[in-house]
């Protein structure tokens, strides 16, 4: 890095491409309330190579939400171990990013404060590297227009592309999705699936999306992973060989995500079954 | 424009409605003097000086006890939202000490400071901190969980977290407890300086006091103008210019 060269540490700092490798084993994880212990995560193991997009779908409840906390550091696993770049994962950083459902930006900056944020505390960035870096983003995601604007101001897919722009920010090597478009509604999330396909492809992410949505997860994933509630355990896994970026309306996607919701419903009729 | 001169029309009104009182002679002159009476005699006291003076250590002994009110609130109030301890202790005896009307600080205050400044700015200070306490405490505990949650994966700590996402997200209730604080202590200050007469200075609350020592009706109503008018000058200049800003911001409904 060489100081004095400020256009050149930019570029620098966005062409950096830090891919990351997650390896899950064995996590378990359970939440003990008045009604009882429900095991929310039964020895879960899962490796996800670099630059690989990952979906995980299930039910509500499956424990994918809690999966990807872990994965975040927000939570502590009861057993098991979560390495990110071979390293144990203890604590959460900024090199696996989480994008929740709800956008989570703070409403008492601007859309251009929002997206610094995280920037700020990235350190050697000057001033100017960190404005030059959040507008970058901002384009990305086609809000330039809108860096003044307050968050009230923006509707619901806006905001969650503020939220990715600022997760997109401090260049982490693991994107970390907890149903980010879930709220949205059906044309606005189409949008939202051509530009993160197109990021993930130039940015070179390892992105972790949990969905229960079947057709997101095979318009977006080169892997779905099926989870199965009560306990929490990877039921089944799919590789979804389809060429990008995917039309979420084409006849091969459909056939996929059949396939995925026939094993979705066939495991929660097992499971039915066995409670009774 | 419009609104401006309907609102001058109003009190223009008002002030027609005591004249006519005052011709009509309902009470006697001395109990209701006209406006002209009050008029001049807050001619002849700016022109004097003792109307500046008095506003000017009422103004003084205010700022003073509302500063030192709010730099002992804010982190008292934090510590209380952070720890359950503090919010059982302190907490509890904050939101006992906040029902308490702060006049009923002043026999204290005299017993304890004498007639003295310190007791005026003690009765100030209680008047505000408490309210600040608990305002602080409040916002801090409406926080949405998620911000720090989405701060914690950005990489913020500890103490980033509580200076630039606690606190800015607990402003619209701060800012709200800072101006519940501000008329408790003008009202607990206007209490205490109408009871206690202390030599280090006349205050407006001790003007007002004169006033009805002497049947001087015209002082009476002139004082309560001049406080009157500071309340809303107070509100207008500090707070409303805030909270336009948390409105816009924060996209409430003013």
């Amino acid at each position: 890095m060489r100081f004095g060269h400020k256009t050149g540490s930019v570029t620098e700092e966005l062409a950096l491409v830090s891919p990351s490798k997650l390896a899950i084993d064995k996590v378990s994880k359970s939440f003990h309330s008045r009604a009882g212990t429900v095991l929310a995560l039964d020895r879960v193991s899962l490796n996800v190579a670099e630059a690989e997009f990952v979906c995980i779908v299930g039910a509500s409840g499956c424990g994918k939400s809690t999966l990807l906390n872990i994965i975040a550091g927000l939570e502590k696993p009861d057993s098991g171990t979560v390495l990110a770049d071979g390293r144990p994962v203890t604590a959460p950083g900024r090199e696996r990013l989480v994008m929740f459902q709800e956008p989570a930006l703070f409403p008492w900056l601007d859309v251009l404060g929002n997206v610094l944020f995280p920037l700020k505390l990235k350190p050697n960035l000057t001033k100017k590297d960190r404005r030059d870096v959040a507008k970058y983003y901002l384009e990305l995601v086609e809000l330039t227009r809108f860096e003044r604007a307050n968050i009230h101001e923006l509707s619901g897919g806006m905001k969650q592309r503020v939220a990715l722009a600022r997760a997109l920010a401090p260049n982490p090597r693991v994107l970390l999705m907890d149903e980010p478009f879930a709220a949205l509604d059906a044309l606005t999330r189409e949008q939202l699936y051509g530009d993160l396909q197109r990021i993930w492809k130039s940015r070179r992410k390892t992105i972790v999306f949990v969905t229960h949505n079947v057709r997101e997860a095979v318009c977006l994933g080169d892997r779905v992973l099926l989870f199965s509630p009560h306990p929490g355990r990877v039921q089944e896994e799919f590789i979804i060989e389809l060429p990008r970026p995917r039309d979420l309306n084409s006849v091969e996607l459909a056939t996929y995500a059949s396939r995925i919701t026939h094993a979705l419903k066939s495991g929660a009729q097992s499971e039915a079954a066995t409670a009774k | 424009m419009k609104r401006f001169l309907l609102a001058v029309l109003f009190f223009a009104v008002l002030t027609a409605l005591w004249e006519w009182a005052f011709r009509a002679k309902i009470w006697s002159p001395v109990l209701l003097p006209a406006p002209q009476q009050v008029a001049e005699y807050l001619k002849t006291s700016a022109t004097d000086g003792t109307l500046l003076q008095a506003t000017v250590i009422t103004m003084r002994r205010l700022l003073i006890g509302y500063v030192i009110g709010l730099i002992g609130g804010l982190p008292l109030g934090l510590l209380t939202a952070r720890w359950e301890l503090f919010h059982d202790t302190v907490g509890t005896l904050a939101l006992g000490l906040q029902t308490l009307p702060s006049v009923c600080w002043v026999p204290l205050a005299l017993l304890w400071f004498g007639q003295t400044e310190a007791a005026m700015l003690f009765v100030v200070v209680m008047g505000t901190l408490w309210s600040v306490v608990i305002a602080t405490d409040t916002g801090v505990r409406h926080v949405p969980p998620i911000y720090r949650r989405a701060a914690l994966t950005m990489g913020s700590k500890r103490l980033h977290i509580w200076l630039k996402v606690i606190l800015p997200a607990a402003l619209p209730f701060i800012v709200s407890g800072m101006k519940q604080g501000w008329a408790f202590a003008w009202r607990s200050l206007m209490a205490a300086e109408i009871f206690v007469t202390i030599l280090t200075g006349f205050g407006l609350g001790q003007l007002l006091h004169y006033g009805r020592e002497l049947s001087a009706m015209d002082q009476v109503i002139g004082i309560m103008l001049v406080i009157v008018v500071i309340g809303l000058l107070a509100d207008k200049i500090l707070f409303s210019p805030v909270e336009r800003f948390l409105h816009r911001r924060w996209g409430t409904n003013p």
